[in-house]
């Protein structure tokens, strides 16, 4: 369906990543957040606490992460969309809410600006070391899904699409930015509100009384339908393993399929994969990156096909889950992959994996606080090519 | 002959789920009843009714009664119910946990909604221990007492729950026991008509863990106790009415006043700031677009 | 005749005693019989003395027993509409 007019700021704006994140929560239809400061995250929440009484829905700010990640999903339940905002330290406060949210299959986006690390780490300065958290950092087995803009353009783009993901596969979705894209300043276009396409709740058809929280309605998505606080359904969830009425109900049984269950949505998804690909067909380097990074990459890139080298693109927009049936069919044909990270090294694992061992992987870290320069992926990428 | 009768209570529990897990003799049950029993009273509309809980004994509450009810993580029922209450506020929230998940993990949560005012009501079961995970201290356990963590009794001073949340902001403060069901039934009806963050402690007894290990005898001990040892004493002053071992128990309604609530708040700051701009409507009136 | 009476569900008692301590008319105690987990549910001895005011209703944390005012027996009070 397409947006809400009201909260789509149609027009060509100069904004940085971290606003126009904002503007793409509100034409997401997001009319709920609960945020905590912490740099380098703060203006989206600060952006959206100006807009949204003009739109018409509520910003709190709370006492602490904690509590700003699970006021979202109360917010949910009564009926919003909603999203939180952090760091990485804040993120880390949040892990145990995105699980609930993964349990419980409550639709909400948690947008991470990813600073230095560990700890207060650099406040002010990129890094990208909250890829694998992102997708195990709370405790149990479960998916999720997270989006790696590398603009500010994108930063609007992809929150939507983290939106529309969240609603239809009921999971918790990321938003994996970092401190160089969220404060960096683009043109940002935001089209009219009816070229947008939105995904409404997966609001259950099921009358009062015929109605499970938890069970499928055999459509082949593994998600069931949701229903709302207030509306009579007198439904009840839990962060326990339950079963189809939602009940606590642990056993290896139950816990089983469940488990399996939330696993499975995520990793059958059909629409999960995306990267941007370019010059992938003749390639024999192919580099693997994201966010920011993937803009030095890009120039990398470009600086080793000047120089002959037969070199393909591929940057992550969903990393997760990651696209290892693309990598693996690439590595049919590749002689190596190169992975520049601004991290010692969490995505380049999964290339790994997916590759196997007879294709060589090279790994480019940075710890952080920086960039890298284009010259230290071209070296790798020519030390790749032979 | 009388028609055969059902329990009043009845269609306000899931009968699919009983009987329920709580030790024979523990008072949570009792408050649950007098819970109903406020509902009927009163004439809540059950339809925009949600119970939110944390986890523990108390926690459990939720997940018995026939309304729409969400168990919660470990003490963060109040923010979860947060959300709720400020993205469809017809909604009435009503918080149902213990005394370890309110004020130990969800202490910085209880006095922040209370000094925001948030519109819901918090009812604090409690019985001055972590029951579900086998008797360990809490910090409303008084002192000298012999728990799972401090096998040689407490010594760290306990906190006094309505005096915590009378200063922290609370527009109404009641402490019953579960001795006192009238009473209680009354103050669970009387706080649905007071909008603004509203606190009912309810001294409750845990015959497993608290009372075993202490030998103070069992639930029904416990209620005599609570009966011999209670002194009703309205509008008390909130800093005298802290609990120790053995002694009085003050029980009454301590604070009533008025607030505005947060929503309440909100609103004015905004048309005040905004004027005509103020669009005042309800996150889960205008974002979902629900294609039902 | 009794102004009230008692209705129990046996298998939800778990013997607690509360209804039969505060009983303000002492109907109950706890009988010999015992239900499918073993214990001895209420019954009501002294019957004639009920009221149907439905305190051990209140005090009961198993919804095990509540009480009810009987139709036309004394004065009538709808304090049980269900």
């Amino acid at each position: 369906m397409q947006a809400d007019p009201r909260g789509v700021l149609t027009g060509t704006h100069f904004i940085d990543g971290d606003h126009a994140c904002c503007e793409g929560c509100l034409a997401a239809g997001a009319r709920f957040a609960a945020g905590y400061p912490i740099t380098p995250s703060t203006e989206v929440v600060e952006r959206f606490a100006m807009r949204i009484p003009t739109v018409g829905g509520s910003f709190i700010q709370m006492e602490d992460e904690l509590a700003a990640s699970i006021a979202i999903q109360g917010a949910v339940w009564a009926g919003a969309k909603a999203f939180t905002v952090t760091s990485g330290p804040g993120f880390s406060l949040m892990m145990e809410h995105i699980g609930y949210a993964a349990m419980t299959e409550t639709p909400c986006v948690f947008v991470n600006v990813q600073r230095g690390g560990p700890s207060t780490g650099l406040p002010t300065l990129p890094g990208q070391a909250d890829m694998m958290q992102a997708r195990w950092g709370s405790h149990g087995d479960y998916g999720i899904i997270a989006v790696c803009p590398n603009s500010p353009q994108e930063c609007f783009d992809l929150t939507i699409k983290a939106f529309n993901l969240s609603e239809q596969y009921r999971v918790p979705v990321m938003v994996m930015m970092d401190e160089c894209v969220g404060h960096m300043t683009e043109k940002v276009v935001i089209p009219a509100a009816d070229k947008i396409q939105v995904t409404p709740r997966r609001h259950t058809k099921a009358a009062p009384g015929a109605y499970l929280p938890y069970q499928c309605n055999g459509d082949g998505s593994l998600v069931p339908d949701m229903a709302h606080a207030g509306e009579g359904y007198r439904f009840h969830i839990t962060g326990l393993t339950h079963d189809e009425r939602g009940y606590p109900n642990m056993t290896v049984k139950v816990q089983d399929s469940l488990i399996r269950r939330l696993r499975a949505k995520i990793d059958s998804g059909k629409n999960l994969v995306e990267y941007d690909g370019n010059g992938l067909d003749d390639a024999e380097v192919v580099v693997v990156s994201y966010g920011i990074t993937s803009r030095v990459a890009q120039r990398a890139i470009e600086m080793a096909r000047a120089q002959g080298l037969k070199v393909g693109k591929l940057r992550l927009i969903v990393a997760w889950p990651f696209p290892e049936a693309v990598i693996a069919k690439l590595a049919e044909r590749v002689k190596a992959f190169v992975v520049p990270e601004l991290n010692l090294g969490q995505m380049v694992g999964e290339v790994q994996r997916a590759a196997g061992k007879a294709v060589k992987t090279i790994h480019v870290p940075h710890a952080g606080g920086g960039v890298h320069t284009p010259q230290q992926i071209l070296q790798a990428i020519v030390e790749a090519s032979q | 002959m009388s028609p055969v009768q059902i329990n009043p209570v009845e269609p306000f529990l899931r009968v699919d789920r009983m009987p329920h897990i709580w030790c024979p003799g523990c008072g949570i049950g009792t408050t649950v009843n007098c819970f109903a029993r406020a509902l009927l009273d009163s004439k809540v509309d059950l339809k925009n009714l949600v119970i939110v809980s944390g986890i523990g004994c108390t926690g459990r509450v939720a997940g018995y009664v026939n309304l729409d009810s969400f168990h919660t993580t470990h003490g963060r029922a109040i923010p979860f119910a947060t959300g709720l209450k400020l993205a469809n506020p017809k909604l009435n929230v009503v918080v149902y946990s213990g005394d370890g998940d309110l004020s130990a993990i969800g202490g910085n949560h209880l006095i922040h909604a209370a000094r925001r005012n948030i519109d819901i009501k918090v009812i604090c079961v409690n019985n001055l221990i972590y029951a579900m995970t086998g008797g360990q201290t809490a910090p409303t356990t008084p002192g000298n007492v012999i728990t799972s963590t401090h096998p040689y009794g407490t010594f760290d001073p306990n906190f006094n729950l309505p005096h915590l949340v009378e200063a922290a902001g609370a527009v109404y403060v009641a402490r019953w026991t579960t001795f006192h069901v009238r009473q209680l039934a009354r103050s669970m009806a009387e706080v649905f008509k007071k909008p603004g963050f509203c606190f009912i402690e309810i001294m409750s007894p845990c015959p497993t863990l608290y009372q075993r290990r202490n030998r103070m005898g069992d639930g029904l001990d416990t209620m005599k106790f609570y009966k011999e040892h209670s002194k009703i004493k309205n509008s008390a002053p909130t800093n005298e009415v802290g609990l120790t071992k053995a002694g009085e128990i003050i029980v009454g309604k301590f604070v009533d006043r008025e607030r505005p609530d947060y929503l309440a708040m909100a609103h004015d700051q905004f048309a005040a700031s905004l004027g005509d701009r103020y669009i005042d409507e309800c996150a889960a009136g205008c974002g979902c677009g629900e294609d039902a | 005749m009794a102004k009230g009476t008692v209705s129990i569900q046996v298998e939800r008692c778990k013997a607690c005693g509360f209804c039969v301590e505060f009983c303000p008319t002492k109907v109950l105690a706890l009988s010999s019989a015992f239900n499918a987990k073993g214990y001895h549910p209420p019954q009501m001895v002294t019957p004639e003395k009920c009221s149907g005011c439905d305190l051990c209703g209140m005090y009961c944390p198993d919804f095990a027993i509540f009480g009810y005012r009987l139709a036309g027996a004394g004065k009538e009070e709808d304090s049980n509409a269900s």
